[in-house]
């Protein structure tokens, strides 16, 4: 096995201060109308930036079709395991399954989302950084997809102890950490006032029994730094529909339709599986 | 030997899984496939007590480690296992390996409340090598097969979701028909989504005896390191306690050159890749770790 790409270029935007409002959307799986939905509720509620930690493709139909709604939104996007991968026509998508079932419906998905997504979005993902650095207010936040030190690495509630992400706050000279990559969201303050939180997933639901999907917004301020989770309802039967027309798997199209998952279940550690149904 | 063809020196990114010998190599079975020769007879390496641990879990603190394991012998032949999983529990996760035969229903209990009261999962690896008593007893003992299983049993009732791991007694071909006779197989014994995990066999311990030992080309060279992700090998981010020190990992404590210090910290230091094990490990990579933590 082959260690992911490595961009480790990080780009850096200009400090901002008083009371600073950031979308944060996670994985969108080629889910372009969850990502439509989210960008209408985004420009309601008014922020000042938006970013996407990455996994453009995969799982859902049509790929092309995210593309020109976060060039036209200005969404700052970051390069996921996902996109490295199709980027760079790799012979799979590194999203790190072990169980022969899990990377046999994950090959389906990469297969469908190579062989759907142009070249001209292909050299754009392959432009992406693999993490973004901000100064708010003084606070140093750090974008990554997976990890800071690995683009796909899991960090899961119940298997990511506190001391943990502690040091990679340290080691990585950040006060706020932002990833996606598992699909689930969750946050969880540390010492200091500083904070982790998986910004969870568009592109499928996080495996509850609804069908909505989760962007989050991480709110800024001189006495305050939190991070608030937002459910997106979309049109998910029409996305289901069209996932049947394009001849994705009906393991697929039952969790946009029911809101668990069906495949990729393996690599869940005990306590997020118990909460799912299968 | 020429320099390219010399075993690697492989040094650790982070202390990612601490892993404790809480069971030494006291074993109520003795498979035939063991890398680690665990008896009831092996005291080679004892128990580890509930002060043992909490002094490594303090000490790991501070060195950021993500999750914690526990192995043997087989750990709940411990009287100190319920409290020291219990209290790894307000540290991180934890994982603990067993063959589930000497489960009891109130050890279990005061699992799944210590559990229900953790931020993290506790994680049972099951040890289980066939899917039948005619499959699994030859290799890991008369009746073991229905023993284990009313193990399973026990922690389905408990709602845990044990992990059943499999050596991969088989041909690699067969992975898949082996695979689908062991989720029919716990389905119909209550177990409605099983999660499996098959591991390839050491060709050391016991098993050495079984089939064959390795030979002296299953070795990982320096060249083989080239472009490889070494994340995928145990001892790039994982060391274990035992009652005889800090070793370099769980597979390989009976080699003397494993044993690295007396503290974590001194076990922090480079490792030879001398061992045919260390090539089953490059080749199958993630070999010791849960799917959801897979390098
Ligand atoms: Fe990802």
């Amino acid at each position: 096995m082959n260690a992911p790409h490595d961009n480790t270029a990080a780009s850096t935007t200009s400090p901002k201060s008083g009371d600073v409002r950031i979308a944060c959307l996670g994985g969108v799986y080629s889910n372009y109308l969850a990502l439509e939905a989210a960008l209408v509720d985004v420009h309601r509620r008014g922020v000042d930036a938006i970013y996407c930690l990455g996994d453009l493709g995969g799982f859902g139909p049509h790929p092309d079709r995210v593309f020109p709604l976060l060039q036209e939104h200005g969404v700052t996007c970051l390069q996921g395991n996902y996109d490295d991968s199709i980027g760079n026509a790799l012979d799979d998508c590194q999203c790190g399954y072990t169980d022969p079932r899990d990377n046999h419906f994950a090959q389906l998905s990469y297969d469908y989302t190579l062989a759907h997504t142009s070249e001209e979005n292909r050299a754009w993902l392959r432009t992406l950084p693999a993490q973004c650095r901000l100064d708010v207010g003084g606070r140093r936040v750090l974008m990554c997809h997976g990890s800071p030190r690995r683009v796909n690495e899991f960090l899961w509630e119940s298997t990511t102890s506190t001391h943990f992400l502690e040091m990679l706050t340290d080691d990585h000279a950040a006060d706020v950490i932002l990833g996606t990559h598992t699909g689930i969201h969750w946050q969880r303050e540390l010492a200091g006032g500083r904070r982790f939180v998986n910004v969870g997933a568009l592109g499928r639901p996080a495996n509850d029994g609804h069908t909505h999907v989760w962007y989050t917004i991480l709110h800024v301020a001189p006495a305050r730094c939190d991070a608030e989770f937002i459910p997106v309802r979309y049109d998910h039967h029409r996305l289901a529909r069209e996932m049947a027309a394009q001849r994705l798997p009906d393991e697929f199209i039952a969790t946009i339709e029911t809101g668990w998952w069906t495949t990729c279940l393996e690599v869940l550690p005990a306590k997020e599986r118990r909460r799912g149904r299968c | 030997m020429s320099d390219r063809d010399a075993a690697p020196q492989l040094t650790m990114s982070h202390l990612d899984d601490l892993w404790f010998q809480v069971g030494g190599t006291l074993c109520n079975y003795t498979c035939h496939h063991c890398f680690i020769s665990c008896s009831p007879h092996n005291d080679t390496f004892g128990f580890l007590t509930l002060d043992d641990v909490s002094h490594h879990l303090t000490e790991s603190v501070a060195l950021g480690v993500k999750e914690y394991y526990f192995t043997g012998g087989e750990p709940f032949l411990n009287p100190d296992i319920v409290p020291i999983l219990s209290a790894t529990l307000q540290y991180g996760p934890a994982t603990v390996l067993t063959n589930a035969a000497v489960l009891k229903d109130a050890w279990l209990a005061a699992l799944a409340e210590a559990e229900s009261h953790s931020t993290y999962s506790l994680e049972f690896r099951v040890s289980l090598d066939g899917f039948s008593a005619a499959t699994n007893d030859p290799i890991r003992g008369d009746r073991t097969f229905e023993r284990t299983m009313r193990g399973i049993e026990r922690l389905v009732a408990h709602d845990f979701l044990p992990i059943v791991t499999a050596v991969r007694t088989w041909p690699i071909e067969q992975d898949d028909e082996q695979t689908d006779a062991f989720r029919d197989m716990l389905k119909a014994r209550g177990y409605a989504r099983p999660r499996l995990k098959l591991l390839p066999t050491l060709q050391i311990g016991a098993e050495a005896q079984r089939s064959e030992a390795y030979g002296p080309h299953d070795r990982v060279t320096a060249t083989m390191l080239h472009g490889f992700d070494r994340r995928t090998l145990v001892c790039e981010h994982s060391r274990v306690v035992t009652d005889r020190g800090v070793y370099v990992c769980p597979i390989l404590i009976e080699s003397p050159d494993a044993l690295l210090g007396a503290t974590l910290a001194e076990a922090d230091r480079p490792f030879a890749l001398t061992h045919g094990a260390c090539y089953t490990c490059y080749r199958y990579g993630a070999i010791c770790a849960n799917p959801s933590s897979p390098s």
